[in-house]
């Protein structure tokens, strides 16, 4: 088991003949994800990396059967193919854009809502099922097959703490990338909803930054509902108020979304809270009995 | 992206929404033609003099005053242009005036007494739609509203898939106790304002006060408004009301090197790959007896040029005693950010105070070998508790 993504899973790539999506879509098939094809308007027939080119989503369904899609397209028309990945019918929308304009992405929080889908994303480094599928732009080495599940809002600190997880002698289920955008598709209780459900998974590692309150809503769910240890991190402790921190929704708005708040209620919710970004991996062995 | 309130008045006024009229001026002299000229408009015999810089609580500083002559006009103008503004907003420093707004004054007395509301039009980022927060306390400050009497303080969401529907506009309207003619003229407010908020791709509106003049007239008196800045590539015209000064100098040279970076106060400079990372870097050096002079992504592509741009800016901060790269190597590989450390330190010379290098990922130790045997100034670190035990090291 694992989560959103997997070995079975069919991928499909938006944004395809991009020079990102070239890119990723080349590491994503080096590391054995099942991309079966991509979609560039404009360019379908034609043959990329060895995989067909559709004109729109639609076809691509119609013709591979994907059920997972992966997005670079600009910010300008990011929106829109999310909301086109909808329409045909993909089950997981994994969206890597950075930059798009809020108001695009409440029209598409309201467009998806009644659609059959999850959205991951945007403005995130995407989901990877060690050893199975990787459907996002992490180095693949650093995340080893293992026990626990990873949600976090950030790429670089994502990798940071698995590879935190790896050398402390454990390994990863499903990291999931949720974004460091203020509307995201996947808030972190629903990321942690999904680890804490999968039978693989024996830990979680939720990752959160200032802004907000995905990371107090996932607290107060996971005390409630928790069954399994949770290690908790929030980036930002020393960040000041009413500036954005590189990520367009860490922003701290008022007095509850400092990562002092957040921190202090995740630690009354039962999660084991690192203070220090380097001992993620430590407080989860230390949680799980595992000696590296 | 933030804009002034003269600005923000233009725009607002071109979505219909009635404004406290004013002039821009930026010299006395042109202050005293802006208060003849704004009487003849709109017949006012008194002027606001409004500092314009980017940042609340003016009056407090004395940056906004009532004059009653022109000569008070051109008196009150030079007193606050050029003035270095200090509120409750600015830094202790504060702020150097460029430009006053010469306004309208809209107290006059009449049928009926005046009153003073609070709106904003914001996002509601736990449901991911827009909502117009509105308060019968107006002309003050809204956490001071919102921690002493929160029922005063009311919400309305936006539903995207309709819009701002007319019984929502009443209903704000009667909440704010209007009646009659003062009422009418609210829901055409909230209408005018929230379609100037969606047109605009605004990320905040904040309207304080909302003034209901003695003659039921509903105006906004001040307005700050700031643009969501992923979406200037298709807002031009507001694009080209940025106003540099109004930033910080360093954190505009590093944006135009496309370095992400903010200008704090302590002493531990650092340099980083990804906003998450950087972040908790910042706090890293926090728990290591240390204060973060900055937050700087230097993005995915940490090559020679960019880590020596980036090294520039930080070394630009007197306070810092120390600097920090932390780099975690994915895609980029660590031996080349290595490489592009060691020719950066070579280019700029020598840099007078320590830096540890901490490179973790793709050829880590290969990185590190580099570091080590360049013969600079430069502690290696592969683990983050590694840097954060250097760094109390390099501080002791």
């Amino acid at each position: 088991m694992s989560v959103l993504v997997n070995k079975n899973s069919k991928v499909i790539v938006q944004g395809f003949t991009g020079s990102e999506g070239t890119f990723h879509a080349g590491q994503m098939i080096e590391y054995g994800t099942n991309v079966v094809g991509g979609v560039t308007p404009n360019k379908g027939g034609q043959t990329h990396l060895d995989k067909p080119v559709f004109n729109t989503v639609a076809d691509a369904v119609k013709e591979t059967g994907a059920d997972v899609s992966i997005i670079f397209v600009p910010p300008a028309f990011a929106a829109d193919a999310i909301m086109e990945a909808a329409e045909a019918g993909i089950k997981v929308i994994i969206c890597i854009t950075e930059g798009i304009p809020t108001k695009d992405m409440i029209a598409v929080k309201n467009y998806i809502s009644d659609k059959d889908c999850r959205l991951v994303g945007p403005n995130c480094p995407g989901v990877i099922t060690p050893g199975e599928a990787k459907v996002g732009i992490m180095p693949g080495f650093v995340f080893k097959k293992g026990k626990i599940g990873i949600v976090s809002k950030s790429g670089t600190l994502t990798y940071e703490a698995a590879d935190q997880v790896v050398k402390a002698g454990m390994g990863i289920t499903t990291a999931i990338g949720i974004g460091g955008d203020p509307i995201i598709g996947t808030t972190t209780k629903e990321a942690v909803e999904l680890l804490m459900n999968d039978p693989e998974t024996e830990g979680i590692i939720m990752i959160g930054e200032i802004g907000g309150n995905m990371e107090a809503d996932a607290a107060n769910w996971i005390k409630e509902n928790g069954t399994k240890p949770v290690v908790g991190f929030i980036a930002g402790q020393t960040a000041p108020a009413g500036r954005t921190m590189g990520h367009a929704g860490a922003i701290v708005g008022g007095a509850d979304d400092t990562a002092e708040a957040k921190m202090k209620i995740m630690a009354a919710c039962g999660i084991t809270v690192a203070e220090s970004p380097a001992e993620i991996g430590a407080k989860m062995a230390g949680l799980m009995g595992v000696t590296a | 992206m933030n804009i002034h309130e003269y600005q923000a008045k233009e725009t607002l006024k071109s979505y219909g929404v009635a404004i406290q009229e004013g002039i821009v001026a930026d010299t006395p002299e042109k202050a005293v033609e802006a208060a003849k000229r704004l009487t003849e408009q709109t017949g006012t015999s008194w002027w606001v003099i409004k500092a314009q810089i980017h940042a609340g609580g003016r009056g407090k500083g004395g940056g906004v005053k009532l004059a009653k002559s022109l000569d008070e006009v051109k008196e009150i103008s030079s007193q606050i242009l050029g003035m270095q503004l200090v509120t409750p907003q600015t830094s202790k420093e504060g702020k150097k005036v460029h430009q006053v707004l010469v306004a309208q004054d809209v107290y006059y007395p009449g049928e009926s007494k005046t009153e003073e509301f609070y709106m904003s039009v914001l996002l509601n980022r736990a449901s991911g739609r827009n909502m117009i927060m509105y308060s019968t306390e107006g002309g003050m400050d809204i956490e001071e509203v919102a921690e002493k009497t929160p029922h005063l303080i009311f919400h309305e969401e936006i539903d995207p898939s309709v819009g701002l529907q007319g019984f929502q506009a009443r209903k704000i309207a009667f909440n704010l106790g209007l009646s009659g003619q003062s009422f009418k003229e609210m829901v055409k407010f909230v209408y005018a304002l929230y379609a100037a908020y969606d047109g605009i791709d605004a990320s905040l509106f904040e309207i304080n006060p909302v003034l209901k003049t003695s003659d039921d007239k509903i105006i906004a008196v001040d307005s700050k408004v700031s643009i969501d800045a992923n979406a200037l590539y298709r807002q031009k015209d507001l694009a080209a009301m940025r106003d540099v000064r109004e930033e910080d100098p360093t954190e505009v040279e590093a944006g135009e090197a496309g370095l992400n970076f903010v200008n704090l106060d302590g002493n531990v400079g650092c340099m980083v790959n990804g906003a998450g990372l950087a972040m908790a870097t910042m706090d890293i050096i926090k728990i290591s007896g240390g204060n973060p002079a900055n937050f700087l992504d230097v993005g995915g592509t940490a090559n020679a040029e960019r880590v020596e741009k980036a090294f520039r800016i930080i070394l630009k901060d007197q306070n810092v005693e120390a600097i920090l790269v932390n780099i975690f190597g994915g895609i980029v590989r660590c031996d080349r950010v290595a490489q592009g450390i060691v020719d950066a330190y070579k280019n700029i010379g020598d840099i007078p105070v320590p830096i540890i290098v901490r490179l973790q990922g793709t050829n880590a130790e290969e990185a590190k070998k580099i570091i080590d045997d360049s013969g600079l100034k430069v502690h290696s670190a592969i683990l983050l508790q590694e840097a954060a035990d250097r760094i109390k090291e390099v501080l002791a």
